[in-house]
């Protein structure tokens, strides 16, 4: 069967059971849009490219499937770059269509060219530039095949228009055939008797929870482990929802903005079962200060993440749920051997940390609306499989700090690349992937301001995603640390809570626009924005700009110094 | 004062596939993760789908562990083989145009005879040297040009491959099976 580039590429990614890319179109991927017309994929046309990479983003992470996205050449695919780099960091699968100018006139300087492959090499897991219509299939099936396996990540297929406007005879590859690429699944088992070992042999283990669970599917792995050998568990802001915050082992987030006790139990453990987490800095504070006791067990598909930090005593290369698996299976022999190990002082301290020590803020009747309280408050007025997606800066650390995650894949965030504007087109993604689902962002003022208009793609493609606008009307996260550690030197944080007016903007982008000045508004309006199925809500939220992110650690400290915030008197800022 | 940055310096030679663009992720690679590299060599090998580079990194400039680990995470990196300061042959070419006018056509030629260098050009007073071997060889060649006055060098980057092990393993087994 003949059939031009184009065609080759659209059919290929219906091999590729894609059901929806995000994208937009321009000169060099023309021939490539034709034949999306006859095609039964979605297409949801965005408004801005860096909205399609994360919509991709957004439907990975909520679905677990790669995030197709498509634009054009030369300005379309440099603004698609952000969102590579954010998937890059955060390893997330998308799969990223560009189109190039004629393979003929690449290196001429023509119009709306660029090195698109050159440009993004650091930050995909690798691009293809396309030169014959004949590799079309086969270089969808490897791209696909890299995008989704080992450590995920995104990858960039670039095709020049002529290769497009190519014949090819059409076939589809049984597999894939790339030599240098074989990532390993399955755990050393010498490795992991030794994990078990240690873990039973420990007195005050914790599991150290990275994102590599959610995206090794381990969350169920992961709870078998945890209530077998009594092991408490931090989830990282990236493993959010990968075990239970109702669970009663469960400790919530570490790091810089983690909980007391999740931050102190790592720093005493003796023993540090990390799963797919890669000891960022934001977690681990000060490097050398670390967790100074613990012996480290550390799991991870990507070889070059072992020791690239901290060198672990027992390194396991490997699929996070097989290799959990099998951990499983190790220490249930452990145990049975030599007995559990009795956990109890450990526990006890743990408790104790945990009841000396709560987040803490305070909405007084008629004062300035707390964020945290909105927050808390969409908690408990929305579903409890609500997917909740964030921006980046201080709603981050609220929403991330105070919603309580049951299940897997209902928190979507930009973790390592920390990209302002995520979560409105990201919010969009994950709604298309699970359109049962209710979707809330919760987004910073600044964030907003960067990619709102991605709302009126969701207008116009009817997907009602709601988004809680906490409007300080600065850029927080930004005058906190000039607050703290600039002695109060205000430099070019200052927004203004009125400027935009974010619910005409709202409903100029054909959503509904609701303002919530007072606590008691909050649930009425939550519960109005509830109601609404048919186009996107915004609430602009207006929030006590002098509210602080608590607790904290300073960049570059122990986490030993733990900031615990206002509310616990002197000793705290 | 060779010998000193010889001790830091680890060879690691690629494997990789041969299609445009994998020196530039090679290179890249090395760029955005700080490591530096001293010297590299890219040759084509017996199967023409792989290319064979030849990397000389510093290894103090990160863990010659998280360089290849980064590297391997490379797709079109087939295989890398590290080899230690006495774990491989070593090879470089050298070329050396020397000032060599009548008076010292003589000594210039003499030295090139000690290290087994051939002349590949003359001119009117002056002399091209080709000489390969290892790389404190191709040191000490040019520390004894420099008096003559060198005009230009150029040296290839370095080469290698690993060390052939002596032990007669056959030899051993037939050995045993006798005793």
């Amino acid at each position: 069967m003949k059939l031009t580039g184009a065609q080759a590429l659209i059919k290929s990614l219906e091999m590729e059971n894609v059901e929806v890319m995000f994208g937009l179109p321009g000169g060099a991927i023309l021939p490539v849009y034709d034949p999306l017309i006859d095609s039964s994929i979605r297409h949801v046309l965005v408004r801005h490219e860096q909205g399609a990479g994360h919509m991709a983003e957004g439907y990975a992470h909520a679905t677990g499937r790669p995030g197709v996205a498509m634009v054009t050449s030369g300005p379309a695919a440099t603004n698609i770059v952000t969102p590579l780099c954010d998937a890059y960091m955060d390893s997330v699968p998308i799969v990223v269509i560009t189109g190039q100018v004629a393979y003929s006139s690449i290196g001429t300087d023509a119009f709306q060219e660029a090195d698109t492959v050159g440009i993004t090499m650091p930050v995909t897991k690798h691009n293809w530039l396309v030169t014959d219509a004949q590799d079309i299939p086969r270089i969808v099936r490897e791209a696909f095949h890299v995008a989704t396996t080992g450590r995920p990540g995104p990858v960039l297929v670039d095709v020049p228009k002529d290769v497009s406007n190519a014949q090819m005879d059409w076939y589809w590859p049984d597999g894939v055939e790339l030599p240098g690429y074989r990532p390993s699944t399955k755990g050393h088992a010498k490795q992991i008797k030794e994990a078990a070992r240690l873990i039973n042999q420990a007195r005050r283990p914790v599991i150290y929870a990275g994102g590599g669970i959610l995206k090794g599917r381990a969350a169920e792995a992961l709870r078998e482990l945890a209530e077998l050998a009594g092991l408490h568990v931090v989830t990282t802001l990236m493993a959010r929802g990968a075990f239970p915050d109702d669970h009663p082992l469960c400790l919530g987030m570490p790091g810089m903005h983690g909980n007391y006790t999740a931050i102190t139990s790592m720093q005493r453990a003796d023993l540090l079962i990390t799963l797919g987490a890669r000891f960022d800095d934001r977690v681990t504070g000060k490097v050398s200060a670390f967790a100074p006791d613990a012996k480290i067990i550390h799991v991870d598909v990507d070889p070059a993440e072992l020791g690239k930090v901290r060198r672990p005593d027992v390194p396991i290369v490997g699929d996070s749920r097989l290799v959990i698996e099998e951990l499983v299976k190790a220490v249930r022999a452990e145990q049975s051997k030599h007995g559990k190990s009795d956990l109890t002082d450990w526990d006890r301290q743990i408790d104790e940390w945990r009841r000396d020590h709560p987040l803490q803020y305070e909405q007084q009747d008629g004062g300035p609306l707390k964020p945290q309280y909105c927050i808390e408050a969409l908690r408990d007025n929305t579903p409890d499989d609500t997917i909740v997606v964030a921006g980046v800066g201080q709603h981050q650390m609220w929403t991330s700090q105070y919603w309580r995650f049951n299940h897997p894949y209902t928190w979507v965030n930009s973790g390592g690349l920390g990209t302002m504007g995520f979560a409105v087109p990201a919010a969009i993604g994950a709604k298309v992937g699970k359109p049962e689902r209710m979707v809330w962002a919760v987004d910073g003022d600044g964030c907003f301001q960067m990619t709102a208009q991605e709302l009126v793609t969701a207008s116009a493609e009817r997907i009602p995603v709601k988004i809680a606008i906490l409007n300080n009307a600065y850029l927080g996260m930004v005058r906190q640390w000039q607050e703290l550690f600039y002695e109060e030197r205000y430099s070019e944080v200052y927004l203004s809570p009125d400027l935009p007016d974010y619910v005409k903007w709202a409903e100029a982008m054909g959503c509904v626009g609701l303002r919530v000045d007072t606590p008691e508004d909050v649930v009425p309006a939550i519960e109005k924005a509830n109601e609404v199925d048919d186009r996107p809500v915004v609430i602009d939220f207006r929030t006590d700009y002098r509210e602080k992110v608590y607790p904290m650690v300073a960049a570059g400290d122990s986490n030993d110094n733990v900031i615990l915030g206002p509310e616990y008197g002197e000793g705290g800022y | 004062m060779a010998a000193r940055e010889e001790a830091r310096h680890h060879i690691l030679t690629v494997l990789v596939e041969n299609k445009f663009g994998v020196l530039s992720r090679v290179a890249g690679l090395f760029s955005r993760r700080g490591y530096n590299i001293y010297s590299l060599a890219v040759s084509p090998t017996d199967d023409e789908r792989f290319s064979r580079m030849t990397v000389v990194v510093d290894a103090e400039s990160s863990p010659i562990e998280q360089i290849t680990k980064q590297l391997n995470k490379l797709i079109p990196v087939i295989k890398i083989n590290e080899l230690g300061p006495d774990e491989g042959v070593e090879r470089e070419l050298m070329l050396a145009t020397v000032k060599a006018g009548p008076e010292v056509r003589s000594q210039v030629t003499e030295l090139a005879s000690i290290f087994e260098a051939r002349i590949v050009d003359v001119g009117f007073d002056a002399m091209t040297l080709m000489v390969a071997g290892s790389p404190n060889r191709l040191d000490a060649m040019s520390d004894l040009l420099a008096p003559f006055g060198i005009i230009e060098l150029q040296r290839t980057g370095r080469i290698a491959l690993p060390k052939l092990t002596r032990q007669p393993t056959r030899l051993r087994t037939v050995k045993s099976r006798s005793a």
